[in-house]
């Protein structure tokens, strides 16, 4: 979009952060503006940067998963059980199918929780004055409860363990999560009543921020937003890992790929989740070993490299392990999704209102430790 | 009269109308937490007193106590006078707004007039607070308050102009005299809803809070403010919100006199203009709590485009049904009709399809 000046006039550059509550975490973007409108921006990340990967060398592979809560602070169950899955894949381990289940509907929960944070910042980013922002909240509350009470830490879980899961679930686990499903999904029909008709939200996101198909997959998105610019990409579809195979789910797709496309899709991501949480809840064993038999205390995988990607709610996750047959990874990369979409955020931005620039930035929903690591 | 002599009367009248101003807005601070509060499921200040009443005055006590900052780069006389300038409208247009048949500093013949030009005013404090701040969030939030001001002043005129034509008078007290047997709002909706919408815009409020908006401006031309300054504007602001919304009852809602008749004494009187205030910020704070932003565009656009021909519809009703002489009802039909269509316009034009966009990649600028 190239803008046309009608009028002399001076750029203005602003300096959005790393103390702004637009910014989502420890963010700073330079933006340039012609009056209101944003004609240059410049991201600035690095703030949170804490050498993740490199700490994970110096820790055994158990201790490495902790990493992956602190990295992806919003779906931590999600990055653990893709950083599980790669190390299982590296030792050629099975997990026992109960242990599958439970971490599926941990995940999918999570998942669920991530999408609210995103409803709630994302209306703050609108304009709300902190009702959705509680809504959202509520229900994110619960499912906070009941992770607690499932692995002992509200936020920092590291409940997942190479092989299984660190003990077994509470024993009204299955009663639990089938009433937290309920009222949440309550909750997310709360959120659709508020904000999905509303015509102030539809001519402010509409045609904002938006990313062809073709763009999208240039600049690498992945996850909701991907599917927000019609893409119907899933990994969890695409290249089904645990147990998604035998789990029947829809993937919801977006036609413009703008601001209001990302919310409809996230949206309707969380009531697929509930039903997938549903179907696990029905076929679950009731019994059986939550860890590979025969594991050793100390894990030494064979020498060898692997990429392993799941679908988490910002998009793709990937591990990249080398192991050199000692019991500390040798080398881990994150892949992190929200990295490749704030490299988008400029062409996203550029040419919007200095409003927009804030609910396109939200619509990313980008988590600032995984960016920096 | 409370008084004999004039010059007394007139210092009595103006220290019970501050009295009952500042108590009110006081109250209306910790009401518009409350009610946030309960919409959001909390409780809202519990802490201060029984039910948290006292939140207000302890609020007041650390804001005077704070240290008052001024930026290094501030324009010193501009940046440190702008809290007066926003403040002092604010209490001017008590001047003549009457709350009871009796109750009043000075009744004005040309009352309306003076509320709708004096209260204009405070503008100029905002645009002052922002340029001497010397912070660029602050200047913007100004500019945006002026454009956004300045614009709505026009809609909101028209819609009470409304009022004054049936009426035939600018005098509040006799504006309330007429609505005995039916409120204005009866013949106005249209006149009302516009009334409401340019309100909102003019005190800054959801879904208009352009200018202050905290999740891109972050508190627009306040944002340099701390202590006694800040809560000058602050209180200014409550005071606005305040009056406005007396006089949306008194021209519109039929103030003292319906549904009881002006007949009936002064306590009556100040309960029923007391609960129609009260819906009216009720509603300020519903809406306050569940509305996005609009954008400055969309604002404007919103404004001359939709709010501007409608209120030129009203007064074009008005006259037609007045000069004429047809029946009053046909009034209030048409004006619904207009308030519908109006209505239906926003329904429809917020649902329109999404103009494609250009896909192709935004050549840099730079910065300057």
């Amino acid at each position: 979009m190239v803008i046309e000046r009608e009028l002399e006039t001076i750029d203005v550059s602003f300096n959005v952060g790393p103390q702004h509550p637009a910014t989502h975490g420890v963010f700073r973007m330079v933006l340039t503006v012609d009056g209101e409108l944003v004609v240059d921006l410049e991201p600035v990340i690095g703030y949170l940067h804490r050498g993740a990967e490199k700490l994970s060398e110096n820790c055994d592979y158990r201790q490495a998963i902790g990493f992956q809560d602190r990295t992806e602070y919003l779906s931590q169950f999600n990055a653990e059980q893709c950083y599980c899955i790669a190390v299982e894949k590296l030792m050629g381990l099975e997990v026992p199918e109960r242990a599958e289940y439970i971490r599926v509907i941990l995940t999918e929960l999570n998942r669920i929780a991530s999408h609210l944070m995103f409803m709630g910042a994302f209306s703050a980013d609108l304009g709300i004055f902190g009702t959705l922002f509680m809504y959202a909240f509520r229900e994110r509350e619960r499912m906070q409860e009941l992770f607690e009470e499932i692995s002992g830490d509200r936020m920092m879980y590291s409940y997942f363990r190479v092989g299984g899961l660190a003990w077994d679930v509470p024993e009204d686990f299955l009663e639990r999560t089938r009433w937290v499903l309920k009222e949440t999904r309550q909750g997310i029909a709360d959120i659709d009543g508020l904000l999905t008709q509303n015509e102030i939200l539809l001519a402010r996101s509409r045609g904002i921020g938006a990313m062809s198909a073709e763009q999208a997959i240039d600049w690498g998105f992945s996850g909701p937003m991907l599917r927000a610019s019609g893409v119907r990409h899933d990994l969890r579809r695409a290249e089904p890992y645990s147990i998604y195979d035998r789990l029947e789910f829809d993937i919801p797709v977006g036609d413009n790929g703008d601001v209001y496309d990302r919310y409809i899709v996230r949206l309707e991501e969380m009531r697929q989740s509930a039903r997938i949480v549903e179907q696990c809840l029905d076929q679950m064993p009731k019994d059986g070993p939550i860890v590979a038999p025969g594991l050793k205390r100390v894990l030494r995988p064979p020498a060898g490299e692997l990429y392993m990607r799941t679908e988490n709610p910002r998009g793709e996750y990937g591990c990249y392990l080398v192991s050199k047959g000692a019991d500390k990874p040798y080398r881990l990369k994150i892949r992190s999704p929200s990295f490749c979409h704030l490299s988008a955020l400029r062409d996203m931005i550029v040419g919007h209102y200095m409003a927009d620039a804030v609910i396109i930035l939200g619509s990313v929903d980008i988590v600032l430790c995984e960016v920096d690591r | 009269m409370i008084a004999d002599n004039p010059w007394i009367d007139a210092v009595v009248r103006m220290l019970l109308v501050v009295m009952l101003v500042i108590v009110a807005a006081l109250i209306l601070i910790w009401l518009e937490r409350k009610v946030a509060g309960r919409i959001q499921m909390r409780l809202g200040p519990m802490v201060t007193g029984p039910y948290g009443l006292l939140q207000s005055v302890a609020d007041a006590i650390k804001l005077m106590t704070k240290e008052d900052l001024r930026p290094a780069s501030a324009d010193r006389w501009v940046f440190e006078l702008a809290p007066f300038v926003a403040f002092v409208p604010s209490m001017l247009v008590l001047v003549s707004l009457p709350f009871t048949a009796d109750l009043f500093v000075r009744n004005l013949d040309l009352g309306l007039f003076y509320i709708v030009s004096v209260s204009g005013l405070s503008i100029v404090g905002l645009l002052m607070a922002g340029w001497g701040s010397a912070n660029k969030y602050a200047l913007l939030g100004a500019v945006r308050a002026a454009a956004q001001l300045i614009s709505y002043e026009i809609p909101l005129v028209l819609a009470i102009l409304g009022v004054a034509m049936v009426a035939g008078t600018l005098n509040l007290v006799e504006i309330v005299a007429g609505q005995g047997r039916v409120p204005y709002i009866a013949w106005q909706p249209l006149g009302f809803a516009i009334f409401i919408i340019a309100t909102l815009a003019e005190l800054y409020r959801n879904p208009f809070d352009i200018p202050v908006a905290e999740s891109e401006i972050v508190g627009g031309p306040f944002i340099e403010y701390s202590g006694i300054r800040w809560s000058m504007f602050f209180f200014a602001e409550y005071i606005n919100v305040f009056a406005l919304s007396v006089l949306g009852s008194l021209v519109f809602l039929g103030g003292w006199n319906w549904p009881l008749g002006n007949e009936v004494g002064w306590p009556l009187q100040v309960v029923l203009i007391f609960a129609k205030t009260s819906a009216m910020l009720l509603m300020f704070m519903w809406l306050r709590v569940s509305l996005p932003r609009l954008r400055i565009d969309q604002l404007m656009s919103f404004c001359w485009q939709v709010l501007l021909p409608f209120a030129f519809l009203g007064i074009i009703i008005n006259g037609f049904v007045l000069v004429y002489e047809w029946p009053d009802v046909l009034l209030g039909l048409f004006s619904g009709v207009a308030a519908l269509i109006a209505g239906w316009a926003v329904y429809r034009g917020s649902r329109r399809a999404v103009p494609s966009q250009p896909w192709s990649v935004v050549p840099a600028r730079g910065i300057n």
